[in-house]
């Protein structure tokens, strides 16, 4: 089910919005207009990755820099072992609307 | 080419080294030997969230599952002698393992108030089984005192605080990390301890623990008597070194290598929290203990091991901290002398960056409650060169 989120325009590019939700869920807007939506728990310890460095399409753990990879979830090197489930992202006049997986990470 | 190394240490630097040897292409044998009987754990959540359970051992797992190194670990077994002449690991036992390679990674230990080993209830945390005692101990509740305001200490003193103890914080020092943090940002962090109920007492050493069997009471220097149910010792670590005595090693406050892990014997390199290697950032050795840094460290001691250039330049030093729900983050070298100034928020507020500057230049920052301005700041101290200042600031 897509749910509205905020507007797009509330996240400038190369910034991320933290949708506190039961599980919060962080939406990135790439540098490049992409929209993408993961969760916003870092799988290694509790850290928010929207507050986390975003470079492409990868963001980085702001606590012990881990990437994980917005399109697939994967992450590239330890600490964090386990990719963070990805969400389907719809912008809808100009609302982000975003359907939260039920899946496990790394399923979908 | 080598074909049988022995990693000495199973923990972060242990298990890393061990993943820097395949990632590298050596095809040998690996043995690591960990005086823990205990697979490759995660530390850093034993004075955070383990000690109020909010996590378990099992969460704790450094290993993964799906990761095949073709390791054989020796765990649970001290190892008592190196001698590197023979190319053989003593274990404790008797039992001799030749191997060519060495890599040391035999970490700290947590250091002990002399003569308190007969009073139960006083402990110190390093170890798992450290923290498992630890928790059960804070269970009983009652009153905690901790002495050293360090990290470690001020962690604890905040999980015993969330489980209902009445907490003091006892520092020799007038100002706790001023080590660290310098005396000006070592006093706005130690508000933590006030703002959340905890006693800080600075300034004054303890004298001696009074107790028959079990802990009674902390005594300072100034006569003040502290009644105690749990002491928590925190007042750093010493490195794990005593067995490489005669071993050929330089060992000054650890073992003495270059910046990658190298030590004199080109068999043997030495990695983590027990070596004292070159820094580059402060300009001579310094014995680091920092997670990250024995996370990192230990791909560029592989590489002097396999005689491989380092794969990456030495990362800027970086250390955390989480107290009282306040996450605060630490990036670069400073000295005395350094000059720091609040860059964006508040200490007030206790959420804020600091910038510490030499001649002009950032060389560390701290945040407190700043993720995102923080490590846009940690990757510009990364950058190889200096940049001016005035291209840093928060836009």
């Amino acid at each position: 089910m897509m749910r509205p989120v905020c507007p797009l325009a509330d996240i400038p590019r190369g910034e991320a919005y933290r949708w506190a939700i039961d599980t919060p869920v962080a939406i990135f807007h790439t540098d490049d207009g992409e929209v993408y939506a993961v969760d916003d728990t870092c799988t290694h310890q509790d850290a928010s990755l929207a507050d986390g460095w975003l470079e492409g399409c990868e963001v980085e753990c702001p606590l012990h820099a881990s990437r994980f990879d917005l399109r697939t979830g994967q992450v590239d090197a330890p600490p964090a072992k386990k990719p963070i489930r990805t969400h389907r992202v719809e912008v809808i006049d100009g609302v982000v609307h975003v359907a939260v997986a039920e899946v496990e990470a790394g399923r979908s | 080419m080598l074909k049988k190394v022995a990693i000495v240490g199973a923990s972060l630097a242990g298990l890393a080294a061990a993943r820097a040897l395949r990632q590298q292409s050596y095809e040998g044998e690996i043995i690591a030997i960990g005086a823990e009987r205990h697979e490759p754990y995660d530390r850093p959540p034993l004075s955070k969230d383990f000690l109020t359970g909010a996590c378990t051992a099992a969460d704790l797992a450094l290993g993964d599952d799906d990761e095949d190194l073709g390791v054989r670990w020796r765990l649970g077994t001290t190892a008592t002698r190196l001698d590197p002449r023979a190319g053989s690991v003593h274990l404790a036992g008797g039992e001799e393992i030749r191997v060519d390679g060495v890599i040391v990674a035999t970490g700290a230990r947590a250091r002990r108030l002399p003569h308190t080993g007969h009073l139960a209830n006083v402990r110190t945390l390093r170890t798992l089984d450290d923290a498992v005692a630890l928790r059960e101990a804070l269970l009983g509740g009652g009153r905690l005192v901790v002495i050293g305001a360090g990290f470690i200490g001020a962690e604890v003193a905040a999980g015993a605080r969330s489980l209902g103890l009445d907490v003091t914080v006892v520092e020799a020092l007038p100002t706790p990390l001023a080590g660290p943090l310098g005396a000006e940002m070592g006093a706005v962090c130690a508000h933590l301890h006030g703002d959340h109920g905890v006693r800080l007492l600075t300034g004054t050493p303890v004298a001696g623990l009074a107790g028959t069997d079990r802990i009674e009471a902390v005594e300072l220097a100034d006569g003040t008597r502290l009644p105690a149910d749990v002491v928590l010792v925190g007042i750093g670590a010493q490195p794990n070194v005593e067995w490489l005595a005669g071993s050929g090693l330089a060992i000054s406050g650890g073992v003495v290598t270059d910046t990658h892990g190298a030590t004199g014997l080109p068999t043997v390199v030495a990695t983590g929290d027990c070596a004292a290697s070159f820094s580059p950032f402060a300009g001579r050795a310094v014995r680091a203990e920092h997670w990250t840094h024995a996370l990192e460290q230990p791909a560029a001691a592989v590489a002097s091991l396999l005689g491989a250039p380092p794969p990456r330049p030495p990362a800027v030093p970086y250390f955390w901290s989480d107290q009282y729900g306040v996450r605060i983050q630490f990036a670069g070298h400073r000295e005395e002398g350094d000059t720091v100034r609040i860059v964006d928020g508040d200490p007030e507020q206790r959420a804020f960056l600091a910038l510490y500057e030499r001649d002009g230049e950032p060389v560390a920052v701290l945040g407190m409650n700043q993720p995102k301005l923080f490590t846009r700041w940690r990757r510009q101290l990364r950058a190889p060169s200096p940049i001016p200042t005035a291209a840093l600031e928060p836009r």
